[in-house]
């Protein structure tokens, strides 16, 4: 195999990664501040119950809730599943996943902010939405963006563990290479993949911190 | 008419009573100051009457209009949300340590709430801004950030914001409190200058001679009851033994 034809299929893999990770963040970000809710919901029952999952998401291998979410359907429930349902599970695996680290540090950010900012908006007559969408949220995104880069970090990363349920991403098709080929490079094209894209991630998300700057 | 009313206002936390059977009235245009020693419920009489803070007893009013009540059971009451907010348009609170919104430029920490809460023009907040910011002296500070200003001037941003919802009553909690002497000259320099707004204001504190030159009425607070209240002079000068404890260290200041 040409070194041409071996890049044009990692590229393949890399588009199928970055997939995962767009995906990822765009539904795994909102869902975070759902269940950051309902971790400091009134009610025990929602609390209870959310605790329990961030405590299951966060105590057991991201490898291991793959597999559970790719296989659980044909072993708890007897259901066939599609070739295609590949991605699509391990897209659900990394959300759930990533939602209920991004809830634990919603939930950080929102408890450290002082109560006075909330007395303020209050005495103003700011309604709860706008006191949480005008004053309260865009503070505390500035204070966990260092934290939630480092989770997108590690979700480039961690995109890799899709081998293990065989999704063609970068890793997959960069093992699957190196021992058809029995070569090294594409593990090392695999290698300057995932650190050029956090590069790329630790840069945009610099600017972000910098674009936040202006105040405090 | 009286702007507020408070009547026989208990409140305790974890058992411990912090203002008991309260009753006061301001009325229309009164400066009213509250001093007392540390603990004696001056700031916690404050947050109830802002609601920020419910009473376990009592009666809230404003203009007339029931905030809180007590029930046959004797229980405290509070009107519907809908009607509290329209009742809480009346007053504004400016607090010990500021509470600006950092993430606001000094102007829209101003014109925010009027824009959004209030739905009132923009270009009539915006007017109604600037004026408040040369009120405050602070006029070229517009386009600051809190965080670039001084105690000093942080209060009067935050006097301006509380302004510019046109409240008829401004409440005050020890507004120079965590102000070093410098800059409290300068912020109570305008709250004196707010007299002539003809606003009704209540200001927790302990200046002294402020409240004394600036009041029509002072209440002294201690453990949790109003132990005198009266005409400055007559306060400054009262022969009752908790009042002169308290005043004592600074009669003796002013000879």
């Amino acid at each position: 195999m040409t070194l041409a034809k071996m890049i044009s299929q990692l590229a393949g893999g890399m588009f199928v990664s970055i997939q995962i990770f767009m995906v990822t963040l765009i539904f795994s970000l909102p869902l975070g501040m759902v269940i950051a809710f309902g971790r400091m919901s009134k009610n025990k029952v929602i609390q209870g119950l959310v605790k329990a999952y961030i405590s299951i998401m966060r105590g057991t291998p991201l490898m291991l809730q793959l597999m559970v979410v790719y296989f659980g359907p044909y072993y708890l429930f007897g259901i066939k599943v599609s070739n295609s349902y590949r991605l699509i599970a391990a897209l659900i695996g990394f959300v759930i996943n990533y939602a209920a680290y991004f809830a634990e540090i919603y939930r950080s950010g929102i408890q450290s902010m002082p109560v006075g900012q909330y007395e303020a908006a209050k005495l103003l007559g700011y309604s709860k939405n706008q006191t949480f969408f005008k004053i309260i949220l865009p503070q505390v995104v500035k204070r966990i963006l260092p934290s939630i880069t480092n989770e997108v970090i590690t979700l480039v990363k961690d995109t890799s563990l899709a081998f293990t349920i065989a999704v063609l991403e970068m890793f997959t098709i960069a093992k699957a290479l190196a021992s058809s080929q029995t070569s090294m490079i594409p593990f090392i094209a695999a290698g300057v993949f995932y650190y050029v894209f956090n590069l790329v991630v630790a840069m945009a998300m610099e600017y972000a911190e910098k674009k936040l700057s202006y105040y405090q | 008419m009286n702007l507020l009313e408070m009547n026989h206002v208990q409140k305790s936390f974890d058992g411990l009573e912090v203002i008991k059977d309260i009753s006061l009235a301001v009325g229309e245009g009164e400066i009213v100051s509250v001093i007392g020693p540390s603990g004696s419920g001056k700031s916690t009489l404050l947050r109830c009457a802002t609601m920020l803070e419910e009473m376990d007893n009592g009666e809230l009013i404003y203009l007339g209009e029931k905030a809180a009540w007590n029930d046959e059971n004797g229980h405290t009451v509070y009107a519907p949300k809908k009607e509290l907010k329209k009742i809480q348009e009346n007053y504004g609170l400016v607090f010990q340590n500021f509470n600006l919104f950092p993430h606001f430029s000094v102007l829209k920490n101003i014109m925010d709430a009027p824009i959004s809460v209030q739905k009132r023009d923009k270009e009539e907040v915006h007017k109604t801004a600037l004026e408040l910011l040369r009120k405050m002296g602070l006029e070229d500070k517009a386009d600051a950030y809190p965080c670039q200003l001084s105690g000093g001037q942080c209060q009067r941003v935050a006097i301006a914001r509380a302004l510019a919802l046109n409240p008829k009553i401004l409440f005050f909690d020890e507004p120079t409190s965590a102000l070093d002497p410098e800059l409290t000259g300068e912020v109570l320099k305008v709250i004196r200058s707010l007299a002539d707004l003809h606003i009704a204001m209540v200001i927790v504190t302990h200046e002294m001679a402020f409240a004394r030159d600036i009041s029509d009425r002072v209440i002294f607070m201690a453990d949790g009851v109003i132990v005198e209240e009266g005409r400055p002079e007559e306060v400054f000068a009262s022969n009752n033994e908790r009042t002169q404890t308290f005043l004592g260290r600074y009669g003796e200041m002013l000879k």
